[in-house]
């Protein structure tokens, strides 16, 4: 199960990254549990400037628009 | 069928320099044929050039595929130049950068550094969590939406170059005296609690230096988010505009929105305050209303004002701004965009 964090303050573009985060695992079989984070202090203090962040297992790994498919696709790859 | 569509979407990453030289052709050639184009489209209508109804769909027809042209090249180029900047990187600029110096980089480094109204806020406190002084902060804040690629865009398409060159000119001057202003006045002490007592975490992200098939990705990728989200208001607005062209007498606005209405100025920056992010379906009108005897200053300091000043923004700000600073931060910008419909309307007769 990887824990997924979608750092964003509720726009557009932080639901289309976590609703594209859900269907790329889904696509790869693989167990994910996203959690929304949109208090901006959370944010903040994950480093993240430029919304959405996206964080797996703990280690903040995109900043800012949509992330690929490709990206996400090796996010969830990676062990 | 699907690795022809993903064969089709990877060959711009692997012969970038040709993609780039075929965009540029098929682009210059579309833009040549607009016009004939258009007047045969009118003509195929049936509706005489110099009546009302004609002259709206002369400037529907025209306008329409201008604009949404010039916007998809503009937006694709700073798609690109935008993939040099990054957030993190513009902020390590301005770290520790003197007020003064500072304040012109940030307004320039605003232009392009790419910028989404809604990641302000942590933008703000990252920037100044590193040490990047309050005025300089400011004039970033103010400088990246006010001269954005979709208004330079609109304004080159409906105006030319001189005059987008004068907008971004005086952009970017508000922004830079606005933010300097703001820092002499030293209201540290009115950023909220929290934001002066926060740590960030430091586990920023690798800085990664693209390719030029990330970058050419970049690009389309703009144009796809950018043109997608505002082509609609971009054709509301021509249709308004259209409207405007064809069935309002002309120099009918030159009693209220000409040179010698001195309160023009305030009630368009007043006006323009309400209205969010629709510069793309704004400027479409203001072409009209300016051919119908409205003043250039007027016009572009209510531009200014829909851009540069929010509403929404004022409401997501307050959350790290105390009031005095966000009064101060309304009234030293309004005050700048004032000044530049005034001077325009004096200068150009």
């Amino acid at each position: 199960m990887r824990e997924i964090k979608v750092l964003g303050t509720g726009c557009a573009n932080c639901r289309m990254t976590a609703s594209l985060l859900e269907e790329v695992a889904r696509e790869q079989a693989v167990e994910i549990r996203v959690e929304k984070v949109e208090r901006i202090e959370d944010i903040v203090a994950a480093g993240v400037m430029r919304t959405p962040g996206v964080v797996v297992d703990g280690k903040l790994v995109h900043s800012g628009g949509i992330p690929a498919r490709e990206a996400i696709a090796a996010w969830l790859r990676a062990a | 069928m699907t690795s022809l569509t993903a064969g089709a979407r990877r060959w711009p990453r692997q012969q970038p320099v040709l993609f780039l030289a075929l965009a540029a052709l098929g682009w210059l050639l579309a833009y040549r044929a607009l016009i004939p184009l258009s007047e045969t489209i009118v003509a195929a209508l049936s509706v005489e050039r110099a009546t009302r109804l004609g002259s709206a769909l002369q400037f529907f027809f025209y306008d329409t595929p201008k604009v949404l042209l010039l916007l998809t090249g503009v937006v694709f180029v700073m798609g690109i130049v935008n993939s040099h900047f990054t957030a993190e990187r513009t902020r390590a600029l301005l770290a520790g950068r003197s007020e003064g110096v500072g304040n012109v980089m940030a307004a320039g480094l605003g232009i392009v550094t790419p910028f989404c109204s809604c990641s302000a806020v942590p933008l703000f406190i990252g920037f100044v969590q590193a040490g990047v002084p309050l005025g300089v902060t400011f004039s970033f804040l103010i400088a990246a939406p006010m001269v954005n690629e979709v208004a330079l865009a609109l304004l080159l398409a409906m105006f030319g170059w001189k005059i987008a060159m004068l907008y971004m000119g005086l952009g970017l001057t508000v922004a830079i005296v606005a933010g300097w202003l703001i820092g002499r006045l030293h209201m540290e002490d009115q950023l909220e609690g929290w934001v002066r007592e926060l740590r960030t975490g430091g586990h920023a992200l690798p800085d990664e230096s693209p390719t030029w098939a990330d970058r050419i990705r970049a690009g389309l990728d703009a144009v796809g988010t950018i043109v997608g989200r505002v082509w609609p208001y971009i054709l509301v607005g021509i249709a308004i505009g259209a409207a405007i062209h064809g069935y309002v007498p002309q120099d009918f606005l030159a009693s209220f929105m000409g040179r010698d209405a001195w309160w023009a100025v305030p009630l368009s920056v007043l006006l323009g305050v309400p209205m969010y992010s629709n510069a793309a379906g704004i400027l479409p009108v203001v072409e009209a209303l300016l051919s119908k005897g409205a003043a250039l200053g007027t016009v572009l300091a209510f531009m200014m004002s829909v851009v540069a000043l929010s509403l929404p923004e004022v409401v997501i700000l307050r959350k790290v701004l105390r009031p005095r600073l966000i009064a101060t931060f309304l009234g030293v910008v309004a005050a700048g965009i004032l000044m530049v419909g005034y001077a325009f309307n004096l200068v150009l007769g």
